[in-house]
């Protein structure tokens, strides 16, 4: 049972929380321009990471806002929680937004 | 009434307290405080249950969970219970155990028969035969399970409550023996919240069934001078009968506390077992330390026990297990079991010492007690059928067996092969326990969580050793979650220098492994050291492979007794060490878990899930409905008037609404309120189509996309003002649109200014539909000109209804002239009651969702989920028109992708049997051409079927290949009772093509 | 090597069973081979064997970074099944059933194939039309399928609650009488001793580490145990392998998640068939050692760490106690979780990839486990032939950019 500090409310239980996967996937400015491959990899292609892992939860329970953490795949440990438009723990850890 | 194994004196049983109980159809009895196992030995009873596989005789071995044999089926009915273990189950009036895994009776079990071909059973033999006929493995199997398996599930729904319950704390302490009992005092006298567990139900763990002193006073009441300090602490909790089973990420412990197990069946009342979540900031497993078997010729006999089980017997229950004991081993435990039995009175016949030169106070101790001691020798061999009846003791050689020693006539054969400390949780914390060779066992290694060990569970074996090390463990936890735990406590007892344990896996034999008596590592299971031998030869050399090749370990007890020595013999043969051989995984539950204890209280009709009941629910009952599931609300599906079958009903309520009026329960469909500036911006890249020039006070349909462009809901949206909207979605997909809209705002486009909010259950929905419905709704609201000129079709009014502020919608869902009156929830049923009145006049009906559902198929309305499957695109629904292609919207790019834009795409149409009658399975599929020959391709599939009433005939809505393009053309529907019914292929609305009559 | 059979058994039995020979063995690796598989779970290991069987491909290795059959294989919860809905899925699954049917046989190892039944429950009116619409297409596609109601249920399984005062009643179900249960660590076992015999090494506690590349074509293999090489890599690592898709420089459309399973403690036969439902939400059979094998939906979270989170558990526990409430009483005994890898559409990859001569199977999700003959068996043809066989064809990577995906969600859910 995972442990989760929203950046809004503090450390609660992951029964409060829906995970939204891979954080920094960017919707196309202009999708018309992007060709079918390059469209997909948007919709569907991830890196899966083993390891830190920056990606998307959302206090479903609490207060109803999404943030970012990176979390550890494997330890399942969070190195930090950072609100959108934050930088976030760590910019040069691996995991982090290229 | 005798228990002829009951010492006269001592123990913690309380003997004013007798108690009765039945055992295999025999009445016995024993007292409070006893075990039923305890019970058992004090009435002799030894032979208990049959092994798994080969049906040998097994007794009692152990005194707690290490207990491998002594699993029955407890109790009758509905309370009966299967596989407890004898050594967990207190004893309470008129209990009722019976053996498991024998039949007719444990004396004459014909499963014995299996014993006599053991030499063809050996580990995996069933994956080596039973292939052959192939036609007969099922029958092969039919048997095997039939062999398998211990006790029987109830057959009766649980009568019992449980429940589950969040805690916090700073330290949690899992076992209160001394380690535990020590580490709890420091972190509580520190001021921190403690929760203390331990699974039996008293404290004192093996200082119950000690002899030993502490502080000045015998064991056992300074287990209860603790135990009042720490119960007079405020933040303290103290949790007998409470077992620590698994061990999750983030400190999270599950706890299950047993509240009524040890009453009489009769006498029990409220919550049966409780589930405990706790979150701690520390955690000190002070879970103690299991002890091994030794592995020798027939050393599954009863009578042959694990020594600190008859110290316990002896000290904590005042039992005898034997009158003349032989005690074998290769630690010092042999010597203090030794001398407890020789104080309870039995004749010690040897002591058998696998050490030859073992030293230390307790070996003394015995020897000064008088009893012989056989040092550098082993028990090779137990001989006996039901019971062991003698040792045969063999000097050690240099490698192997030396010469015989002796043979002695025994009925108590105690053992000890070591101890293993009870690393399970450590191991399910995350830490990977290492073997450390001096001590013989695994410890824990490097902690990962905020958790240590402490005593007898790090393999700190002595009393003092144990006190001291919980004390400082309990100390320095309280220190890491932020309290100060000022001096440690220090305890006073006796140090005893003892000597070290020495290895002995496998008692060497006259003969190889396999080819004398059998030597069991896992006595549930009947795993043979020759079978362990066996997988290694076979080339199954991972520990997890001889682990899952030969059943070691995998029984109700998870080998505790026996998975050293199964590895250390896995290890012997594959040239390696214990540490390269390692451990197999220590997975969650330490001990096993009612499933009705993790359930809880989620069961049942009301609670195992929420219920939504809309505002006018009781109305609909108390009207006759029959209720549909729809998501978590129950929505009436249909009301049947008093000998009215399905279709007829179904058939009026269409005609009410078709020819009248007729009344309907939206309340369920999602409602989010939608507020802000950039409102009207952002339903344009939700929506497929554009919201700008929405006028106020106008509604309009809206189709919602995935971003792989697959439909995924709709509903009607009303501007209310210029930076505000009201809008409706599917009943089902409410939650999941408006997390949809809230996860692309905030993680999108945060600059956008607008809020959300679900008003789903503020708003009462009643539609209201029907050539009659303007007169009904005009009777029933104030404040709205509902002429046609003054309120068009798709606009909203605000209003009164029945003098509640309403909003009142003119949309239509079933094609008619149609009214939704929203008003607040709580006014609603007023409301509804105001507007069937004014109903009564008009013939008015009430109707449910297969009405609901049969108007809309017949206008061709899909409904996302039945009509949809996440595969159709709006194109393929014949939607273009909805679709801009003026501003891009979730899922536009998808619609380009080549699989979306090729030919031959399923696509949305109408379908009328052609023989006029026929009503349309739903969910058939259909076919161009009917043939035998499978596969048959398939052409589509029928998503809503029913019966017009309105048109007479039935009608339905399918997706079909090109459908578009096939108008007027044939397809064949295929239904399970083989039938192919021929169907024209229509457009896919029915009625009213033109849509005048909403309009009206 | 010794074919199994009782009288080799009996014969054994008379040496005290000291003189079996190896099921298989640990050989070192070679410099190089003609064909290298990743991952010796069931999928990796049927590969190998029909790779060696049907295609005569050479010299064939299998690495395995941990033991053999170690992940999913031995981790999940062993249903047997072709009931899909779309023909793509069907098809294979079914190819797969079909090889399912003769494996014992095949591999002479008795993988006790249970061909008991299973029961896909409908708690609603949609899942009634999705049972009766996916019925129907298993017909036509030649795979058996009843569509039962609850009264047929209440016969063939009288203990479950088929009452209509639950909170979900149970409407109606699916049943596919050929489906069943199989003895997973026998499935790699089994498959693993024949391959063996065919010639192919085995190599465990052997991890991958690089994939070697030049000119966009693989040329072997970095791994623990030094290079490999080999002109043909496939590679069947289930939830990691995002990870070796990494080392050859492409993503996949793959998310690997937690999955759970427990079991109860072992208690005489009481349920026969194999029953799974989607609304309560959870699936469950009995073993033939007598316990009640159980699974959870997947954790919603990405994780590679074989572990899940308790309240998964929780609502699974209270859905099989819902379906059984005689059940509450029974114990859990063992829990424990693996990694599976999760494509969009709950269909698999078997696949050429961006580099030539590679290859990936992957993307099984929650219901690898039936598909490991049928799995091997076309993955076996794509590698040798470089090109998929006509019932993996569908199963490319391309697929998500084309869009040709094929959605079984609507079917599957957490049924596997």
């Amino acid at each position: 049972m995972l442990k989760i500090k929203c950046p809004w409310c503090g450390e609660r239980d992951q029964s409060e929380f829906s995970y939204g996967g891979e954080a920094h996937i960017v919707r196309p400015a202009e999708p018309d321009e992007l060709g079918d491959e390059q469209w997909g990899d948007y919709l569907f292609f991830r890196t899966n990471t083993k390891g830190l892992h920056r990606e998307q939860w959302v206090h479903s329970g609490g207060c109803r806002r999404w943030f970012n953490a990176v979390r550890d795949t494997v330890s399942y440990r969070f190195h930090g929680v950072y609100r959108h438009g934050e930088e976030g723990p760590g910019k040069d850890e691996p995991g982090s937004p290229s | 009434m005798s228990q002829p194994n009951r010492l006269d004196s001592g123990g913690r049983i309380d003997r004013d307290r007798p108690v009765h109980f039945t055992f295999n159809g025999a009445r016995l009895s024993g007292f409070v405080g006893d075990t039923l196992a305890s019970a058992l030995l004090a009435n002799g009873v030894h032979m208990v249950g049959r092994s798994f596989k080969y049906h040998r005789p097994r007794g009692i071995v152990g005194s707690g969970a290490e207990e491998p044999n002594a699993i029955f089926q407890l109790d009758e009915g509905a309370h009966t219970v299967p596989n407890p273990r004898a050594t967990q189950v207190e004893l309470y009036d008129d209990l009722v155990a019976r053996s498991v895994n024998c039949w007719p009776t444990l004396e004459h079990d014909i499963g014995v028969v299996n014993g006599w071909f053991s030499r063809l059973l050996p580990a995996g033999f069933y994956y080596k035969t039973f292939m052959w006929p192939r036609s007969l493995w099922m029958t092969y199997e039919r048997y095997i399970r039939k062999a398998a398996g211990l006790g029987e599930s109830p057959m009766a729904p649980d009568p019992d409550r449980y429940e589950r319950r969040n805690a916090h704390c700073d330290v949690l302490v899992v076992g209160a023996g001394p380690a535990g009992l020590a580490a709890a005092l420091a972190a509580g006298r520190g001021g921190a919240r403690v929760i203390l567990v331990d699974e039996q139900n008293e404290f004192g763990g093996s200082l119950l069934g000690s002899g030993d002193s502490i502080d000045g006073v015998a064991a056992g009441e300074w287990v209860g001078r603790i135990t009042a300090e720490l119960e007079a602490m405020e933040e303290v909790t103290l949790l007998p009968r409470t077992t620590a089973f698994g061990y999750h990420d983030a400190n999270f412990v599950t706890l299950n506390q047993r509240l009524t197990h040890h009453q009489p069946v009769r006498a029990r009342t409220g919550c049966r077992e409780r589930t405990w979540r706790v979150r701690a900031a520390q955690v000190v497993l002070a879970t103690g330390a299991i002890e091994r078997t030794m592995v020798f010729g027939n050393n599954d006999r009863p009578g042959v026990m694990l020594a600190s089980a008859v110290s316990t017997y002896i000290n904590r229950y005042a039992v005898l297990p034997g009158r003349q004991a032989v005690v074998f081993g290769n630690n010092d435990a042999i010597y203090r079991t030794a001398l407890d039995l020789a104080a309870a009175g039995a004749d010690v016949r040897a002591v058998v010492d696998s050490r030859r030169d073992a030293g230390g106070q307790w070996r003394s101790a015995a020897v000064e007690r008088g009893v012989p001691v056989k040092a550098g020798c082993v028990v090779s061999r137990a001989s006996g059928g039901r019971h062991v009846r003698a040792a045969e003791i063999y000097r050690l050689g240099d490698d192997g067996l030396g010469e015989a020693e002796d043979v002695i006539q025994c009925d108590l054969l105690a053992v000890s092969g070591g101890f293993s400390p009870a690393v399970h949780l450590h191991a399910q914390s995350g830490g990977r326990p290492v073997f450390d060779d001096a001590r013989l066992c695994f410890v824990p290694g490097t902690s990962v969580q905020a958790e240590r060990s402490a005593g007898a569970a790090r393999a700190v074996f002595d009393l003092a050793g144990c006190l001291s090390d919980g004390a400082a463990a309990g100390a320095a936890a309280a220190r890491e979650a932020g309290f100060d735990a000022g001096t440690v406590p220090e305890f006073d007892t006796a140090v005893v220098a003892g000597s070290p344990v020495e290895a002995m896996w496998l008692v060497p034999d006259r003969v190889a492994p396999g080819r004398g008596p059998k030597q069991f590592v896992d006595l549930q299971n009947d795993t043979s050291a020759s079978d362990i031998l066996l997988a290694a030869r076979e080339g199954y050399r991972s520990i997890e492979h001889v682990k899952r090749y030969t059943a070691l370990g995998f029984g109700t007890d998870q080998g505790k007794t026996g998975n050293i020595n199964g590895m250390a013999i896995l290890a012997g043969a594959l040239g390696q060490s214990l540490a390269d051989t390692g451990t197999t995984t220590f997975r969650p539950n330490y001990t096993p878990v009612t499933f009705g204890a993790i359930a809880a209280r989620d069961v049942g009709p009301e609670l195992f899930d929420p219920v939504r009941r809309t505002a006018m629910h009781d109305w609909h009952v108390e009207n006759g409905a029959k209720f549909e599931d729809v998501g978590q609300w129950k929505r009436p599906w249909y009301y049947p008037r008093s000998g009215e079958s399905m279709r007829d009903a179904v058939n009026r309520e269409c005609l009410a609404v078709r020819n009248r009026a007729g009344i309907l329960d939206a309340s369920t469909l999602g409602k989010i309120d939608i507020k802000g500036p950039d409102a009207a911006a952002f339903l344009n890249m939700i929506y497929t189509n554009a919201w700008n020039r929405l006028g106020i006070g106008r509604c309009r349909y809206g189709l919602m996309l995935g971003e792989d462009g697959m439909v995924m809901d709709d509903g009607v949206t009303t501007r209310l003002a210029d930076d505000h909207f009201y809008m409706t979605t599917t009943t089902g997909g409410a939650a999941r649109v408006l997390g949809w809209m809230e996860q692309w705002l905030q993680t999108e486009w945060p600059h956008m200014k607008v809020y959300f909010t679900s008003v789903t259950d503020h708003w009462a929905v009643m539609s209201i539909a029907g050539p009659e419905s303007r007169k009904v709704v005009e009777r029933v609201c104030e404040g709205i000109d509902f002429s046609s000129a003054a309120f068009p079709f798709m606009s909203m009014r605000e209003g009164r209804a029945a003098g509640v502020p309403a909003r009142v919608f003119r949309i239509s869902f079933s094609g008619e002239l149609a009214y939704e009156i929203n008003v607040p929830a709580n006014c609603a049923q007023h409301v509804w009651d105001a507007v069937i009145r004014a109903g009564s006049d008009f013939d008015m009906m009430p109707y449910g969702t297969e009405a609901m559902h049969v108007l809309r198929a017949e206008k061709g309305f899909i409904i996302v989920g039945q009509d949809t499957d996440g595969s159709m695109t709006p194109i393929d629904l014949g939607m273009d028109w909805i679709v801009s292609t003026k501003k891009d919207f979730l899922g536009r790019r998808s619609l380009s992708r080549s699989d979306c834009v090729r030919t031959g795409r399923k696509q949305l149409v109408g379908l009328k049997s052609r023989d006029g009658v026929t009503v349309l399975p739903e969910g058939a599929q259909l076919v161009n051409e009917p043939s035998d020959a499978t596969p048959v391709p398939m052409v589509g599939h029928v998503t809503s079927s029913y019966f017009s009433a309105a048109l007479g005939h039935p009608i339905a809505l399918a997706v079909v290949k090109g459908g578009l393009t096939r108008m007027g053309g044939s397809v064949h529907a295929c239904t399970l009772d083989g039938r192919r019914i021929e169907c024209e292929i229509t457009s896919p609305v029915f009625y009213d093509p033109q849509g005048e009559r909403m309009k009206q | 090597m010794s074919r199994y059979s009782i009288f080799s058994l009996a014969r054994n039995a008379l040496s005290y069973h000291e003189n079996w020979g190896r099921a298989w063995r640990s050989p070192a690796p070679s410099r190089e081979y003609d064909v290298v598989i990743v991952g010796a779970g069931g999928h990796g290991l049927a590969t190998a064997y029909y790779l060696a069987r049907e295609h005569n491909a050479g010299r064939i290795a299998v690495l395995e970074k941990g033991w053999l059959g170690g992940g999913n294989t031995g981790r999940n919860t062993t249903i047997v099944r072709s009931n899909y809905l779309w023909d793509e899925a069907a098809l294979l699954y079914e190819k797969s059933l079909k090889l399912w049917e003769g494996l014992s046989q095949d591999l002479n190892y008795n993988v006790m194939f249970s061909q008991r039944g299973v029961m896909n429950l409908g708690h609603n009116l949609q899942d009634l039309r999705d049972i009766y619409r996916r019925c129907s297409a298993n017909r036509l596609n030649g795979i058996d399928a009843e569509f039962l109601t609850p009264e047929d249920i209440k016969r063939k399984v009288p203990i479950m609650d088929t009452s209509p005062h639950t909170r979900y009643p149970v409407l109606g179900a699916s049943f596919q009488p050929r489906g069943g249960v199989a003895r997973h660590d026998a499935v790699a076992w089994g498959f693993a001793r024949a391959a063996d015999r065919l010639g192919v090494d085995i190599i465990q506690n052997c991890e991958v580490t690089g994939i070697l590349r030049e000119a966009g074509r693989v040329k072997g293999v970095q791994t623990s145990r030094g290079t490999i090489l080999a002109p043909k890599v496939g590679v069947v690592v289930a939830g990691h392998c995002g990870v070796l898709a990494e080392m050859a420089g492409f993503r996949l459309p793959v998310e690997s998640h937690p999955l759970q399973a427990f079991v109860s403690e072992p208690i005489k036969p009481v349920l026969h068939t194999v029953i799974m439902s989607n609304a309560v939400h959870g699936y469950v059979s009995q073993s033939d050692k007598g316990e009640l094998v159980i699974g959870a939906g997947i954790d919603s979270y990405t994780g590679y760490g074989q572990r899940g989170s308790f309240n998964t558990i929780e609502g699974n526990v209270a859905a099989i106690v819902a379906l059984f409430p005689m059940f509450s009483r029974v114990r859990m005994m063992r829990q424990w979780g693996g990694i599976v890898d999760t494509c969009p559409d709950a269909c698999p990859i078997i696949s050429k990839t961006p580099v030539e001569g590679l290859y990936f199977n992957c993307g099984w999700g929650t219901g690898g486990f039936k598909a490991t003959p049928g799995s091997g068996w076309v993955f076996a043809h794509t590698i040798a032939r470089d090109e998929p066989h006509a019932l993996n064809a569908a199963f490319t990577i391309d697929r998500f950019h084309t869009g040709a995906l094929i959605d079984e969600h609507g079917a599957a859910g957490v049924a596997h």
